[in-house]
């Protein structure tokens, strides 16, 4: 019996040179052990350090990265020390890893069958004439419908859950021992995350696997690690069990994480973590977190901290580790949030009967499948009118239409039916470009991934100047004076003025974004997943920014999100959608505790908490329909309440519950 | 399927109308007709004008005339040269298949040239074969045809006499009689493609080898070689597809300048003869027989593209 434990990391520093020939290190003598049976959870920031950590297990490294002190062992085997041929027998095989996006990770020109079938040839030990049966056996293990119609099917055909589902196929074809996965729900819908954790859940028990899963996600982690290790800045801060690490943690910066997670059995907003963690290569005297603890004084800023036991089991790289628990663990603004809201009932923008269909007919296809029926609309019967300085959230999985109706409010696609009213008296053109400056100003979107919404070439000066000059003629030093403010607003200083997006961080380049929406001195800002592509703690910082402008501006927020936790804690009202209809509206307390339509219902059971104690309750199945039924209720194939014929034949009524708490069922309200 | 096919013929088919109504337009606004260059080193008195005129059935209006014309090209039948004998198509046609020859043989060594260059430079970017083949690159794009052409025949055919350095063969002779001396100008024409060609490739290749599903491969444990040559090279090479096409296009559609450097009886030279000739019929007959080789390669291309990309295909075989 081996007395290395099954995945052995020692001392390992990982770095890279830069430009000017320095070294810069990305990991900084970490040590990690996993054994067999054992799930360990990575938790990090973004450029915390922990994929590099995992794929270094591996024997991998990014281009450019190499490995500078340490080792890493794996069954006893250095994979630092094999050649590439070795160690490529290893990979795939006894150690596989569950890439973070199959869509990218699987080869858009191979089959699923082959793709499946080459990790066979290359680690298993069943014949080739045995290959077709076993592929088919594994898309059934992760619970592939129709598996023998899938290996014939190219990735792109398949749902990310699907494709999530094939990727750990792959990896279970060469009957590994150990699994490394890189945030592998990440960018996955809520239900069908929960469903493929369940499944590694399984498979790890079944298999006594050996598991490191890498996540920034806290929610999944408790769902699947016994042990979680917290890194910072390319080091281990803290290591203990789920249970401590989770529920006590000992570290102010995991307090600080953990607090930043906006929850459902909270109304508030969730604690926001400031700072922004050291850059690889920037000096570090202290501890490097001290300059965003609250906890920090001399000695934190001068001596570097051990990662050393402490008595109740973890070990903790931190001075003042038994003083975490006096720390903050609310909001400051707590209660404050819904001051804001305006009781005069007047409209802000009103949705009637909205309806829009991304089908093209021309006169070609149109003479050539003559009789076909046109497709149900994407987005069918949406009414919704949303009050002066309101927030309301719009949840659903993707595809449920939520991008789609902030898109025709935006006038970037032209519904097919129904009227857009701003104001009860101002009727909005569909196409944006109808519309009068006027109007255009007062509504204004942001988007989900700053990356792609800023320009890279402008300077936040640039950016910030065209709303200013399009709607309020600003030039020189009050255009300049202006952006300054709008700087300030979000957070930001004006020695921002002169960079390029390429040279802020996430949290700051959708900082940047919301100060360029806010230039227009909107009325609505709609807001469409603003916080998906962030960390969690970034997230906070920026729920927090957008609240705060609210209060001081009175603005209506539409703000979508797959996330229900992060719509809780914004919204007064929610409305939640499945394939662009509405299934419930209400006041947010009303809409997140029974009575439930059945698909919140589903949605919410499948939410994960990070706490051990709480498990996800699924109640159906993660199927992604591609297109909504053409009669009866959207929601009749996937509905674990439904009742019959009824279901599929008659659109369900809608019934009104107290404080305009709307649920679209045939199941009456007091069963639900 | 069938639909996206018959959307992209149709669509083929009036580009090519357009492009024939553009072309006879521009012939028709130029000053004077085929009978003023027909008889104009004679000194042409009016009387004569209006005669030939008549003869040529000149005095209809331009667009009967377009229709005829247009008629006649669809059944293959693109007149008579401005001399008013030649049939067009007799010497269109020769040109043509020596355009055709000149052209196969430059695609045959350039392009598998290329597509392993640009390969193997993606493959060890930045480093010596890299260098060595981009630099290379960069040299035979930016040299004129001309002076490379020239320098070819200096070192070829005047110091080492290897190679004949011009083409004495005349037009309608058989294919085989071009050899050897078609060798130069195919070695040029290569050059200059497979210098394009393997720039894209390369770029290509760099940008897969990034990709997460190279990476994926690796950690599945896919060894190097069957990595590219599954993984890698089949999404790499998609976009080769169309930049070879725009290369044979260009090859096809007469390489004016190499064929009059090297004296060959292709279509290009024939139109630059045309051109200095005055004989607008032929002139309008290559114009024509260019614009629907382009079109028909670009749809030749397409097709290919959306047979060889999975994503492409499903979307027109599955619903």
């Amino acid at each position: 019996m081996s007395k290395q434990p099954f995945i052995s990391v020692k001392d390992l520093s990982v770095g890279y040179n830069s430009r000017s020939g320095e070294t810069i290190e990305v990991l900084r003598n970490v040590s990690l052990d996993i054994n067999r049976g054992e799930s360990i959870g990575l938790v990090g920031e973004s450029g915390s350090g922990k994929s590099t950590l995992a794929l270094a297990a591996m024997g991998y490294f990014k281009r450019g990265l190499r490995a500078l002190s340490g080792s890493a062992h794996f069954d006893e085997i250095d994979v630092l020390a094999l050649d590439r041929d070795e160690l490529q027998k290893i990979r795939g095989g006894r150690l596989a890893l569950i890439p973070q996006n199959s869509g990218q990770s699987l080869t858009p020109t191979m089959r699923i069958g082959q793709q499946i079938n080459e990790a066979l040839r290359l680690h298993s030990k069943v014949g080739a004439s045995q290959f077709q049966s076993r592929v088919i056996e594994l898309l059934a293990q992760v619970r592939l419908p129709d598996p023998t119609a899938l290996i014939t099917r190219y990735p792109h055909e398949l749902s990310g859950g699907q494709q999530q589902r094939v990727a750990i196929a792959m990896a279970l074809a060469g009957e590994p021992d150990a699994l490394l996965l890189d945030e592998p729900t990440t960018g996955l819908d809520v239900t069908t995350q929960a469903h493929i954790l369940e499944l590694l859940r399984e498979l790890a028990q079944e298999r006594n696997m050996a598991m490191l899963y890498v996540s920034h996600d806290l929610g999944a982690i408790s769902r699947v690690c016994d042990r979680v290790v917290v890194m910072y800045a390319g080091e281990i801060v803290l290591t203990g069990t789920a249970r401590q690490v989770l529920l006590a943690p000992r570290h102010p910066y995991a307090h600080g994480l953990l607090k930043s997670i906006p929850r459902l059995n909270q109304t508030s907003l969730p604690l926001a973590l400031d700072g922004r963690p050291p850059m690889p290569g920037e000096a570090i005297n202290g501890c490097a977190f001290a300059d965003r603890c609250a906890l920090v004084d001399e000695k934190c800023r001068t001596t570097p901290p051990d990662l050393h036991p402490i008595p109740s089991g973890e070990n903790v790289r931190c001075f003042k580790s038994d003083m975490i628990a006096d720390m903050p663990a609310l909001n400051r603004k707590t209660g404050q949030r819904n001051s804001a809201r305006s009781d005069v009932d007047s409209a802000a923008l009103g949705l009637e009967s909205l309806a829009i269909s991304y089908e093209k007919k021309d006169w070609l296809s149109s003479l050539l499948t003559p009789g076909a029926k046109p497709q149900p609309a994407t987005v069918d019967a949406i009414n919704i009118r949303i009050q002066r300085g309101e927030t309301l959230g719009l949840v659903g999985e993707s595809g449920s239409g939520k991008s789609t109706i902030l898109k025709a409010i935006a006038g970037l696609i032209s519904p097919k039916e129904g009227v857009l009213t701003l104001h009860d008296n101002i009727i909005l053109t569909p196409r944006v470009e109808d519309r009068p400056a006027p109007t255009l100003r007062q509504i204004q979107l942001i988007f989900q991934n700053p990356d792609d919404s800023l320009n890279p070439r402008h300077t936040v000066a640039q950016i910030l100047a065209q709303p200013l000059r399009l709607y309020y003629s600003l030039s020189g030093s009050a255009l300049h004076d202006a952006s300054v403010d709008l700087l300030e607003r979000v957070r930001l200083g004006a020695h921002y003025l002169d960079r390029l997006p390429s040279q802020l961080s996430g949290g700051e380049k959708q900082r940047v974004a919301i100060a360029r929406a806010f230039a227009a001195e909107p009325e609505i800002v709609l807001c469409d997943e603003v916080t998906s592509a962030l960390d969690v703690s970034v997230q906070a910082a920026v729920l927090d920014l957008l609240d705060d402008l609210k209060t001081q501006q009175g603005t209506t927020y539409i703000f979508v999100s797959h996330d229900l936790a992060v719509v809780k804690a914004i919204s007064d009202r929610v409305a939640v959608l499945y394939q662009g209809r509405l299934c419930e509206i209400g006041p947010a307390d009303a809409v997140y505790e029974a009575p439930f339509h059945p698909y919140t219902d589903v949605l919410l059971g499948a939410v994960l908490e990070p706490d051990p104690d709480i498990a996800p309750n699924l109640s159906a199945d993660d199927v992604v329909e591609l297109s909504p039924p053409a009669q009866g209720c959207c929601f009749q194939r996937r509905c674990p309440r439904k009742l019959g014929e009824i279901c599929d034949k008659e659109t369900p009524p809608v019934r009104e519950l107290a404080n305009g708490h709307i649920i679209c069922c045939h199941v009456p309200a007091s069963d639900l | 399927m069938l639909l996206m096919l018959i959307r992209r013929v149709l669509l083929g088919l009036v580009t090519v109308c357009i492009v024939s109504l553009i072309i006879f337009a521009g012939v028709e606004i130029l000053p004077g007709d085929a009978c003023t260059q027909f008889l104009g080193e004679y000194q042409a008195d009016d009387e004569l004008l209006a005669q030939c005129r008549k003869d040529l059935d000149l005095n209809r209006p331009a667009i009967d005339r377009f229709a005829e014309w247009a008629g006649g090209a669809m059944a293959g039948d693109l007149g008579l040269a401005v001399d008013g004998k030649t049939k067009i198509s007799s010497i269109v046609g020769d040109r043509l298949q020596n355009s055709l020859l000149l052209a196969l043989c430059a695609m045959g060594i350039g392009v598998p040239l290329a597509l392993m260059l640009g390969v193997i430079t993606g493959l060890c970017r930045d480093r010596m074969p890299d260098l060595i083949a981009s630099t290379l690159a960069i040299f035979a794009m930016t040299i004129p045809e001309f002076v490379s052409a020239t320098l070819l025949i200096l070192i070829f055919s005047i110091w080492l006499g290897w190679l004949p350095g011009i083409v004495l063969t005349s037009a309608s002779a058989p294919a085989a009689e071009f050899f050897p001396e078609i060798l130069l100008p195919v070695i040029v024409l290569s050059l200059v493609m497979c210098a394009h060609i393997m720039r894209m490739v390369r770029s290509s290749v760099i940008e897969v080898m990034a990709g997460d599903y190279i990476q994926m491969a690796t950690l599945k444990g896919v060894p190097y070689w069957p990595m590219v040559f599954r993984h890698a090279l089949p999404n790499a090479l998609l976009p080769a597809i169309n930049v070879v096409a725009l290369t044979i296009a260009w090859l096809l559609g007469g390489v004016v300048v190499i064929e009059v450097v090297f004296n060959y009886p292709g279509l290009g030279r024939l139109m630059i003869d045309s051109i200095s000739d005055r004989d607008l019929p032929v002139v309008q007959s290559i114009a024509l027989i260019v614009a629907s080789v382009y079109v028909c390669v670009n749809l030749a291309a397409d097709l290919l593209t959306m047979l060889a990309n999975p994503k492409l295909r499903t979307m027109y075989t599955r619903k």
